[in-house]
């Protein structure tokens, strides 16, 4: 699809329905055919993702955590229903402000849907072609609490049990020996999304806590520290065994620990602000990205969208932080030379409700638009929006289960059959823009 | 010469070491006193008094939680609900979400003080191996909150695991069906005769008791979920659901018979399949967690250990006392074999070395981030252990815990002011000769506080490093100098493990 025309699947079902391998031939797009005849080479693919490639492709995931309020982010200004459910808290449609909420920044005018006014920073990734909105996405039997809502999203099942959907994506692409770095998390502890059977993700909150803290106790410590964990297995150590195996990791941690430390202290080539929660966490990913790690996926989390009262001023905030962190972000890999292997994707648990409460604020709801940010994305509006008519007891219904959309990253940007990591076959949603895949 | 029998250590082979070693693995270790005193009790004497702990005070650690803050709703409740979702009134029904979000935030402020009281009553008990036990059926038995959102329930269990903690296994699996935590988390309160919901059935005799495709068969799992249908709960309390229940006749594991959830769970303890699952989930936990288990050479043992659970009738303190007591227990290439737990190093660590205790929610959030979170298991398989606890982060984040508990230093970036209470080291080298000025020799001390705090004799290397230390600093090993060589200790990665 040519870049210049990111309306064009506006509001148009846009997953392939029905593709099955015995009906490509002559119907389907060849880009279609491409990569469901992947599917039946999974060892080609296996060939094509060693890890270590500097010039291989990077998935990182950004989570906003609380339950985003997708009403208010891609905002259906179009509609009637819409302000009038939402009376004090309905941002307006473009250049025409509802009070304090706001008005619009226009997203698809055909569609009569913007973006919240804080947005500035993802309207400039729209005008560039850089975004791709998915509308409507959730999955059947939706589950208002943050936990489960969050654990479906991480394990991609219904039941949200066992191990999550890129650690199973890792455990299936490693040949039994993950790379230890191959999964990276910014914050305290790694998502469940990212752990599997064998690959267990890293993770820290800063690079200043991937570290030993001893040495800043005084000087003299940081010599005998080096000697101790940087020797790795001495020879009279007998490999197998429990210490052997600790020495060894303690090394790594060591190389690890230097290795992003050096990438975090280089300066960046871009401004990252200072006040954004989100931009902190992504300039360590575009540090550590530049430096050539050999980091497949990247995950990122911004909080603070559980907003059941006033949320006006809170949402808002968040809102800037989003789309700003997404804009510096996208300018520093591209600043890099690295945007082309750089996807990025955004989700939350759940939307809220779409009715406001009596607080000026928003509960538990269920459907929410996706974002995925990139040269390689398919811009525009994708996918339908959710009726505000027609209700779930006062939900949205989706319209794209989630899952379809894991399958379309799994198969066409990390090139592995998705049915061995989600389990089962979705349809996936054509969210690539085919050229840029090549 | 691998050890396949039960029999027991030679007394005279009870030494320090051998005391340092037992208490690590049946309890959270000790100083050195302590495992002086255990050591002079010699084997009989010191292994008893581990496990037949019933006569040792229980810790004062307070405890007082409520018991409401997720009660279920009152019938006139149920009623206004609906009539206002009939009603389509949206703001009586954002009036009950939002007094149920406010009862959740509440329990959930409960399970982080339940987490914090059972890490104190860990670190404060004079029965250590209660709590281990305890820890031990928690992972075994792995129930989460966050999936149940209850945390008088989670309370209940723990209890019961405690209650049974060197008890009867079989009167665990009675406790487990009937346990509504359980219930709850493996939807068996939505198991009924006309629909039945595998799940307990399923877990009962794939994690709980046979070992994933041991003995059983996908029909034995149907027909076992017959037998658990109608068990649920009520409020806090188990409820036998007659009418749910289906009564007619199952056929679980080659037996045939119109069995409750009771006959289901005698005809697990009949396999012997169960005692050998049994048999090396103890051994992992308390002897060797290396990934290869069992070995050729371990095989024996367990078929040794299985036998002795059987002819107990699943008693596990006879059990406890034979392992602790055994050879093979104590042989070299099962001393140091067990990767420490995240709450394991943690209590550990302030238990040998008398650190304080700085503060409890730090030590739960450290917890989480070494990847356990008690009461909050992965899944239902519980927590993996042994070398899945260790990556290049938790790595660090265990270093920088140590340094936490020795220094006050917070494994917190934005937080670096040191915290509360000086730590005083010096009991650790009280049993040291010191000359006349009260100073112990470095030679002396450095290789005995290694081998205290590794379990083992540290690989020379580790002397050279900690000597040029102490070299650095006049020569001496007091005070902060003292502390300074801890933490280098509690950076080796030898001292993962015990």
């Amino acid at each position: 699809m040519p870049r210049e025309e990111p309306n064009a699947y506006s509001r148009r079902l846009f997953l392939q329905q029905g593709v099955t391998l015995a009906s490509i031939a002559g119907t389907v797009p060849w880009f279609v055919q491409q990569s469901a005849t992947g599917m039946m080479h999974p060892l080609d693919s296996a060939v094509s993702s060693l890890a270590g490639v500097p010039e291989e492709r990077i998935l990182v995931v950004v989570q906003l955590g609380g339950g985003n309020d997708g009403l208010n982010t891609v905002v259906p200004y179009y509609s009637d229903q819409y302000r009038k459910v939402r009376p004090s808290i309905a941002i307006g449609a473009p250049g025409r402000p509802n009070g304090g909420a706001g008005a619009a920044l226009e997203l698809d005018q055909e569609a009569g849907l913007g973006l919240h006014p804080q947005l500035t920073g993802l309207k400039s990734l729209h005008d560039e072609g850089l975004l791709g909105v998915i509308q409507g996405t959730g999955y059947p039997n939706p589950n208002r609490s943050h936990f489960t809502s969050m654990d479906i999203w991480h394990t991609a099942r219904h039941d949200a049990k066992g191990n999550g959907w890129l650690g199973r994506y890792f455990d299936n692409t490693c040949n039994g020996t993950p790379d230890p770095e191959g999964a990276i998390a910014i914050g305290g502890t790694a998502p469940l999304a990212m752990h599997g059977d064998m690959q267990k993700p890293v993770s820290f909150e800063s690079e200043d806590l991937f570290r030993w803290l001893g040495q800043d106790l005084h000087a003299s410590m940081k010599s005998p520290y080096d000697s101790i964990n940087r020797m790795g297995m001495p020879d009279d150590v007998e490999p197998g065994t429990q210490a052997s195996f600790l020495m060894r990791t303690a090394l790594d941690a060591q190389l690890s620990s230097d290795r992003i430390r050096k990438a975090v202290a280089q300066k960046t080539l871009v401004n990252y602000p200072n006040n954004n929660g989100l931009a902190r966490q992504l300039r360590l990913v575009g540090a550590m990205i530049r430096n050539e790690m050999r980091t497949r996926v990247y995950y990122v989390t911004l909080g603070g969208f559980d907003t059941h009262a006033n949320q006006l001023n809170s949402h808002g905030n968040r809102m800037r932080q989003f789309g700003e962190a997404m804009k510096i972000f996208q300018d520093d890999l591209k600043a890099q030379g690295n945007d082309k292997r750089v996807l990025t994707m955004v989700f939350s648990e759940f939307g809220r409700r779409v009715a406001q409460n009596a607080s000026g604020g928003t509960d538990h709801g269920t459907a929410a638009p996706m974002f995925l940010v990139g040269p390689m994305v398919r811009p525009g509006v994708l996918g339908q929006h959710p009726s505000l008519e027609n209700l779930d007891s006062g939900d949205l219904r989706h319209t794209v289960d989630f899952r379809s959309i894991y399958a379309s990253v799994l198969e066409d940007w990390l090139k592995t059959p998705s049915q061995a990591v989600l389990g089962k076959t979705y349809q996936k949603a054509e969210v690539f823009n085919p050229e840029a895949l090549k | 010469m691998p050890e396949s029998t039960l029999r027991p250590l030679p007394d005279r082979d009870f030494d320090f070491w051998a005391a340092h070693h037992l208490l690590s693995r049946a309890g959270f270790g000790g100083t050195p006193d302590q495992v002086r005193a255990l050591s002079q009790l010699g084997l009989d004497d010191a292994v008893d008094f581990i496990v037949d702990y019933e006569e040792l005070p229980t810790p004062e650690v307070g405890g007082d939680f409520q018991s409401n803050i997720m009660r279920p709703a009152t019938e006139a409740e149920t009623a206004a609900y609906r009539r206002a979702r009939e009603a389509g009134d949206e703001a009586t029904l954002s009036q009950f979400r939002m007094r149920r979000q406010k009862r959740q935030v509440a329990d959930r402020q409960q399970i982080r003080e339940i987490r914090k009281w059972w890490i104190e009553r860990m670190i404060e008990t004079p029965r250590p191996l209660e709590e281990k036990m305890t820890l031990f059926w928690h992972g075994h038995f792995a129930t989460g909150y966050r999936a149940i959102e209850d945390s008088w329930h989670m309370l209940q269990q723990n209890r019961m695991f405690r209650d049974h903690a060197t008890g009867n296994f079989g009167n665990l699996l009675f406790g487990i069906i009937r346990d509504p935590a359980m219930l709850r988390y493996l939807n068996n309160n939505q198991n009924r005769k006309e629909r039945p919901n595998e799940n307990f059935s399923r877990e009962l005799m794939e994690l709980f008791s046979l070992g994933e495709g041991n003995d059983y068969t996908e029909q034995d799992i149907k027909e076992g979920a017959r037998a658990l249908t109608g068990y649920s709960y009520r409020d806090d309390s188990f409820v036998f659901n007659e009418r749910l229940h289906d009564s007619d006749q199952k056929t679980i594991l080659g037996r045939s018979g119109n069995f409750d959830g009771d006959d289901f769970v005698r005809i697990i303890l009949s396999r012997k399949v169960c005692s050998e699952f049994l048999a090396l989930k103890l051994y992992r936990f308390f002897v060797n967690d290396a990934p290869d288990v069992p070995t050729r050479d371990q095989r024996p043992f367990l078929k040794t250990l299985a036998k002795k659970i059987r002819s107990g009738e699943y008693e596990i303190k006879p059990v406890l006392k034979a392992l602790f007591k055994s050879r093979h227990f104590y042989m070299d290439t099962n001393r140091c074999a067990v990767v420490k737990s995240p709450v394991q190093l943690t209590v550990q660590t302030i238990r040998c070395l008398q650190t304080p205790v700085r503060d409890l929610t730090t030590l739960a959030a450290a917890n989480e981030l070494m990847g356990q979170s008690i009461f909050e298991p992965p899944s239902v398989k519980g927590w993996d252990g042994g070398r899945s606890w260790i990556n290049t982060s938790t790595l660090f984040i265990r270093q920088n815990l140590a340094i936490y508990l020795l220094t006050g230093k917070r494994p917190d970036v934005y937080d670096w002011q040191l915290s509360g209470t000086r730590y005083d080291p010096s009991i650790l080298l009280a049993s040291l000769d010191a000359d006349a000025r009260g100073r112990v020799d470095p030679d002396e001390a450095l290789p005995y506080l290694c081998r205290f705090m590794l379990g083992d004799i540290p690989h020379p290397s580790r002397l050279e490093s900690l000597g040029e230390f102490i070299r650095e600093h006049d020569g001496r090993i007091d005070g902060d100098r003292l502390t300074g060589v801890l933490c280098l200790i509690t950076s080796m990665p030898e001292y993962q493990l015990c």
